[in-house]
């Protein structure tokens, strides 16, 4: 019940702002707060408040999953890179090989979510493949 | 001789009369309810969360089950126990929550892989879904790896990272 006290704040604020299917559990000392946020502020807001109660996430007592809630299919996403260009790969995996780039703010059409991480896109030049989802943002 | 016979027999009716009154007026014990309650209770898993008292032969359930199921057998279970009068049920209804979900270690390597790519000072490790991340990062691209992390389902994230 400890570590439920120490993120009590972090618990309550998934509670209020409406993350979906929110499950809070604790195992072992470890606090696993799963669910989909409805926007990517809320899962930023959560992050930050995660961040304010264990400052760079040093005590290893918090396994974060709040996903944005997926990216309905024909959606558009635009590129959130630093800077480059974003790989678009055959498959979802750095292992797959690359058949495609998105520029930096390039807005593309989310085809599917394969899984958590990887998403199927196509650009407007007409190139389909795979992108890792940190990278796009709903638009 | 005939009428001492019929006394003695009269007698030893009575005696055993008497007897068998004096066990039915000994009731259990609490105590002895309160064993074979903790004995039931703990043969079945689903009342785990199932505590029992008892005060006078009068036995009050309380915690939580997963479903009303659970809670009826609970209250059958006490009846059945000898020498239980009447049961109170204070048992409120909690759905169970299914255990956490842990990926598997090359589950979470391949994710790494992944999720540490643009990230090259950064070196992730598993170990019995225990994610331990070495090395060097800026503070700003912190939460964004912490993020691709989390969402691989480890058991644990030990963050030895140096914040430059």
């Amino acid at each position: 019940m400890a570590v439920q006290e120490k993120y009590a704040e972090l618990i309550n604020a998934a509670k209020s702002s409406g993350v979906n299917n929110l499950q809070v559990r604790e195992e072992n000392n470890v606090l696993y707060i799963d669910g989909q946020a409805p926007s990517g502020q809320v899962k930023d807001n959560l992050w930050s408040i995660y961040n304010k109660l264990d400052p760079d996430f040093r005590s290893g007592d918090v396994v974060l999953d709040v996903n944005v809630a997926e990216a309905a299919a024909g959606s558009k996403a635009k590129v959130i890179t630093e800077s480059t260009n974003l790989n678009i790969r055959k498959g979802p995996g750095t292992d797959q090989p690359i058949v495609g780039k998105a520029a930096h703010n390039e807005v593309v059409t989310v085809q599917s979510q394969a899984n958590d991480q990887w998403s199927l896109i196509k650009t407007d030049k007409g190139v389909e493949g795979y992108v890792y989802n940190q990278y796009l943002q709903q638009v | 001789m005939k009428k001492s016979n019929a006394k003695l027999l009269i007698m030893g009716a009575l005696l055993s009369i008497s007897m068998q009154l004096i066990s039915c007026k000994s009731k259990l014990k609490d105590t002895d309810i309160q064993s074979s309650l903790n004995e039931k209770v703990q043969a079945d898993s689903r009342l785990s969360h199932v505590t029992t008292s008892v005060n006078d032969g009068v036995v009050t359930l309380t915690g939580d089950c997963p479903d009303e199921a659970c809670r009826t057998s609970a209250e059958q279970a006490a009846k059945d126990v000898k020498g239980v009068k009447s049961v109170v049920n204070n048992i409120t209804i909690m759905p169970a929550t299914p255990p956490v979900e842990v990926n598997t270690d090359s589950g979470l390597e391949s994710g790494l892989r992944d999720a540490t790519k643009d990230y090259p000072g950064v070196t992730a490790t598993v170990n019995n879904g225990e994610v331990t991340l070495t090395g060097t990062i800026e503070r700003s691209k912190l939460p964004k790896l912490m993020q691709s992390i989390n969402a691989l389902n480890p058991k644990k994230v030990n963050n030895n990272l140096t914040i430059k």
